[in-house]
C-alpha cells in the first residue's frame, strides 16, 4: 500500500437497540457489515466510506457512523 | 353594571351561560334540536375573541373541542341523542385523559333518529354508561331557561375543578322554551378557572399521583407531556403494569366520588313532613311542582326532590328519603332509567315510575294521580 | 473531533443527534424489525432540526396503530387519540392554538380509511398543519388486515383469497379535497423523504406527505417478500420515480409507478387565517 493509511471510520453499534433486520447490511454498499446472531457487527471496518446509509436507513437508531 | 332581562330559549340561556364562564371554544355539528347553541356561539364567539368552527361530523366536534381544551380554552360541544351516541368514545377519552370539556345534550326522542323535534328524558342511562370501560361521568339536570344558564356555568367550574367530561343534560321542552330570564353581572355565579402550573417543567407530571387531580397543564405553555387514551403512569406514558393500571382506573373514579357532596345539588320542596316525594328533572319537574303544589292544597303531604346533579346519582338522598316517606314517585320521559335507579338506592318506601315515550310531556294531572294513589 | 490534523483534511459528516428529540429511556421502539417506521422518524427529526422550530412550539397528534406510537418516543407536546381522529383533535389544537406547529402522524388505515372524513375536510378547510401518512398498505396492530391503500390481489388475514377492493390513492385524494401541498416519499429514498418533509413543515396550509413504508411482519411475509430489503427495492425504489425524473421518461417506463417529491403545491388561504381576517373581524368590528 503506497498510499497514506487513511483514518479509519468509527462505528457505534447500540446492541440494545439492534434488532437485527439487516437492512444496513444489505444496502451497504462496501459489504462493511454482517449480522452476527441477531445484532448487526462490523465485518471489514477499513472498506467503510462513511456514506452513513445504514444509519440513514436503520429503523431503530442502532448503529452511527463517525 | 345592571343586569340584564332578556326573553330567551333554552338552548340561547346555554349560550349565555356558557360565554358567562369564559367558553373560548365551541366545536359542533348541526342537530335538532341542539342546533340554536351552535348558531348563537357561531355569533358570539368570534366576539370575544373565541373560537367556532363548525366540523365534519359529531365525533370530530367533540375531537376538535378536546383538543381545543388542551390547548388551553375552555371547551364545548352541543349535540342531541344521535351525535351524542357517536360523540361516545371521545368522551371516554377525555375522561381517561383527564381533559376538561363540557357537553350539551338536547334530549330528543329515540332510539336513533326516533322523534327528532320531540322531547325525551331517554339519555339519562346513555350520560352515565355510553362510552365503555369504567369511568368518572358528571351531568347536570336544569329544569327552567335560567338554569340552563346557571347549570352550564356551573358544569364548566366542574370540569375544570375536577378535570374530567361533564354533561349538561336537559329535553327538547326547556331547550326551545322561551322564558324571561337573567343575565347574572360578572362575579354574580362562581367562574373556576384552569389552575395554573407553576412548577419546573422536569417537575411536571400530568397524572401526578401526589395530586388527587394534578393540573393541567396547556400544550404550548413549556411543560412537554403525552396524552393516551391508553392506561398510562404519572408522565402519560402508557404502561402495561398492573397495579398502575388499577391505580389510575380507581384514581378517576374515586376523584368524583370522594367529592359527591360537592358536587350534588338537590332541589327539596315540602320534604321536612312529606309522606309521598316525587324524584324527577329536567321539565317533567316543573309538571310535578305543579302537581304538588295541587296536593298540598289538597292537604296531601306531597314532596319533590329534584337533582340538578343526576350523575353521580344522589343515592344517599334518595336512601335517607326512603326511610321515612311511603312512596317515591320517579316520572322520566322514558321507559324507567332513573326509576331503577332510584329502587336501587330505596331502603323501604315504594317506588312508582311514570313513563312516557310519545313524545309528549308527562302531565301534571299524571303525576297528581300516582300521588293520590300512594299516599 | 480530530486532534492530529490529517494532510488533506477529510470532510466528516457527523452522524445526526437524534436524542435532541427523543424522549430519554423509551428505545427500543414497539416497531417490528423491518419496520420503516423508525426509518421515516428518523427523516422527520432532521426535517423537523433544519426548520429550527423550538421543542415547545411543536404539537404532534396520532390516531391509532403502528405508526401513530410514534408521539410516545419525540419530545414534543404529543397527543395519542382516537382511531381515525387524529385531525380532527389536530384541527381543535391548531385552532385553538395557531401560533403551534401542529404535526399529525398516521397510518393509511387511520387517515382514509376511519378517518377518511377527517382526512378530507382536513384538507377541505386547508388549515395550517403537516399530515404524515405512513402507508403500509396493511393493518399491522390488530394483525395484518388489508387496508384502503393494500393493492388489488394482495393476501392479508382478511383477504385470503386476494384482495378484490382497488386502493386509494391518498395524494390524489388529498389533492382533490383541497391541501395546498402534496408530497410522497418513501422510507427508501430517505434523504429525498427528509427535504421533502421538511418543504411541508415549511408550507402554510394543509401539507400532506404520503410515505411508503414497508410492513415486512405482515404485509411482507404474507405477501411473499423474503426481507425488508426486498420490500424496500422493489415497494419503494422500483415501484417509484420522482417526479422530475417522470418527465425525461417515456410513458411504458412510468406504467404502474408512483411519483415522489412534491406533487401539488399551491398558494390557498389558510383556515386560522380566514378566521381571524373574516370572522373575528367582521364580528369585532363596530358597525
Amino acid at each position: 500500500m503506497a498510499e497514506p493509511a487513511k483514518k479509519l471510520a468509527k462505528i457505534v453499534i447500540n446492541e440494545r437497540l439492534c434488532k437485527g433486520c439487516s437492512i444496513c447490511i444489505d444496502f451497504c454498499p462496501t459489504n462493511v457489515l454482517e449480522l452476527k446472531g441477531s445484532c448487526v457487527a462490523v465485518k471489514d471496518l477499513e472498506a467503510c466510506t462513511r456514506c452513513q446509509l445504514c444509519d440513514l436507513r436503520c429503523p431503530d437508531f442502532a448503529i452511527q457512523v463517525f | 353594571m345592571a343586569q340584564k332581562k332578556k326573553l330567551l330559549q333554552g338552548n340561547e340561556a346555554c349560550v349565555e351561560g356558557a360565554l358567562y364562564a369564559g367558553c373560548k371554544f365551541y366545536a359542533g355539528y348541526p342537530i335538532t334540536p341542539s342546533t340554536e347553541i351552535a348558531e348563537g356561539l357561531s355569533v358570539r364567539l368570534p366576539k370575544v375573541g373565541g373560537k367556532f368552527i363548525q366540523m365534519e361530523d359529531e365525533i370530530a366536534s367533540i375531537a376538535a373541542a378536546i383538543g381545543g381544551s388542551v390547548a388551553g380554552l375552555k371547551s364545548l360541544t352541543a349535540t342531541s341523542g344521535p351525535g351524542f351516541s357517536l360523540k361516545q368514545e371521545c368522551l371516554g377519552y377525555a375522561c381517561i385523559a383527564e381533559i376538561p370539556l363540557v357537553i350539551v345534550n338536547v334530549m330528543r326522542g329515540g332510539p336513533s333518529t326516533g322523534y327528532p323535534t320531540g322531547p325525551s328524558q331517554a339519555d339519562i342511562m346513555q350520560a352515565k354508561w355510553g362510552t365503555h370501560g369504567d369511568h368518572p361521568v358528571i351531568a347536570v339536570t336544569p329544569s327552567y331557561v335560567q338554569e340552563i344558564l346557571s347549570e352550564t356555568v356551573r358544569a364548566f367550574n366542574l370540569a375544570e375543578k375536577f378535570r374530567t367530561p361533564v354533561i349538561v343534560l336537559y329535553d327538547e321542552i326547556i331547550g326551545h322554551m322561551r322564558e324571561p330570564i337573567t343575565i347574572p353581572v360578572p362575579g354574580e355565579l362562581e367562574v373556576i378557572d384552569r389552575e395554573k402550573v407553576t412548577c419546573e417543567a422536569d417537575e411536571y407530571f400530568p397524572y401526578d399521583e401526589r395530586y388527587e387531580i394534578a393540573p393541567l397543564a396547556p400544550f404550548g405553555s413549556g411543560y412537554r407531556f403525552h396524552v393516551t387514551g391508553l392506561n398510562h403512569k404519572k408522565d402519560g406514558f402508557p404502561t402495561n403494569d398492573s397495579k398502575q393500571i388499577d391505580a389510575n382506573n380507581r384514581r378517576i373514579m374515586r376523584k368524583i366520588e370522594n367529592h359527591k357532596e360537592e358536587i350534588w345539588k338537590n332541589e327539596e320542596t315540602f320534604l321536612d313532613d312529606a309522606e309521598v316525594v316525587v324524584f324527577t328533572l329536567g321539565s317533567t319537574a316543573r309538571s310535578a311542582r305543579f302537581a304538588v303544589n295541587k296536593a298540598r292544597e289538597e292537604g296531601i303531604k306531597a314532596g319533590l326532590l329534584r337533582p340538578l346533579t343526576i350523575w353521580p346519582f344522589p343515592d344517599k338522598a334518595i336512601t335517607e328519603l326512603s326511610k321515612r316517606v311511603k312512596a317515591i314517585i320517579v316520572p322520566e320521559m322514558n321507559l324507567g332509567q332513573m326509576t331503577l335507579e332510584v329502587e336501587r338506592c330505596s331502603k323501604k318506601a315504594d317506588v312508582v315510575g311514570i313513563h312516557r315515550v310519545d313524545g309528549e310531556p308527562i302531565t301534571p294531572a299524571q303525576i297528581l294521580d300516582a300521588i293520590k294513589k300512594h299516599k | 473531533m480530530s486532534t492530529a490534523a490529517p494532510e488533506k483534511k477529510e470532510k466528516v459528516v457527523q452522524p445526526f443527534d437524534y436524542d435532541k428529540y427523543l424522549r430519554p429511556n423509551k428505545l427500543p421502539h414497539i416497531w417490528c424489525p423491518g419496520c420503516g417506521h423508525g426509518i421515516v422518524l428518523k427523516a422527520l427529526l432532521r426535517a423537523i432540526d433544519k426548520t429550527g422550530l423550538p421543542k415547545d412550539n411543536i404539537v404532534m397528534v396520532s390516531g391509532i396503530g403502528c405508526s401513530s406510537r410514534t408521539p410516545g418516543y419525540v419530545d414534543f407536546n404529543t397527543m395519542h387519540t382516537l382511531h381515525g381522529r387524529a385531525m380532527a383533535f389536530a384541527t381543535g389544537i391548531k385552532f385553538a392554538r395557531p401560533d403551534l406547529k401542529v404535526i399529525v402522524v398516521t397510518g393509511d388505515g387511520d387517515a382514509l380509511a376511519i378517518g377518511g372524513n377527517h382526512f378530507i375536510h382536513a384538507c377541505r378547510r386547508n388549515i395550517d398543519m403537516t399530515v404524515l401518512v405512513y402507508t403500509n398498505a396493511t393493518y399491522g396492530m390488530t394483525g395484518g388486515q388489508y387496508s384502503p391503500t393494500s393493492p388489488i390481489g394482495s393476501t392479508a388475514t382478511t383477504s385470503r383469497y386476494g384482495n378484490i377492493e382497488p386502493p386509494f390513492d391518498t395524494c390524489e385524494m388529498a389533492k382533490a379535497s383541497g391541501a395546498s401541498f402534496v408530497a410522497r416519499g418513501t422510507a427508501y429514498h430517505t434523504i429525498e423523504l427528509e427535504r421533502t418533509i421538511y418543504d411541508a413543515l415549511m408550507h402554510k396550509g394543509m401539507s400532506v406527505v404520503d410515505i411508503i413504508d414497508a410492513c415486512p411482519t405482515y404485509f411482507g411475509r404474507m405477501n411473499k417478500y423474503k426481507s425488508a430489503t426486498q420490500m424496500m427495492e422493489i415497494l419503494e425504489k422500483d415501484n417509484t420515480v420522482n417526479i422530475k425524473q417522470a418527465d425525461k421518461l417515456p410513458p411504458e417506463k412510468l406504467q404502474g409507478k408512483m411519483l415522489r417529491g412534491v406533487l401539488h403545491k399551491v398558494d390557498r388561504p389558510e383556515y386560522c387565517d380566514q378566521y381571524e381576517e373574516h370572522v373575528i373581524k367582521k364580528a369585532t368590528s363596530k358597525e
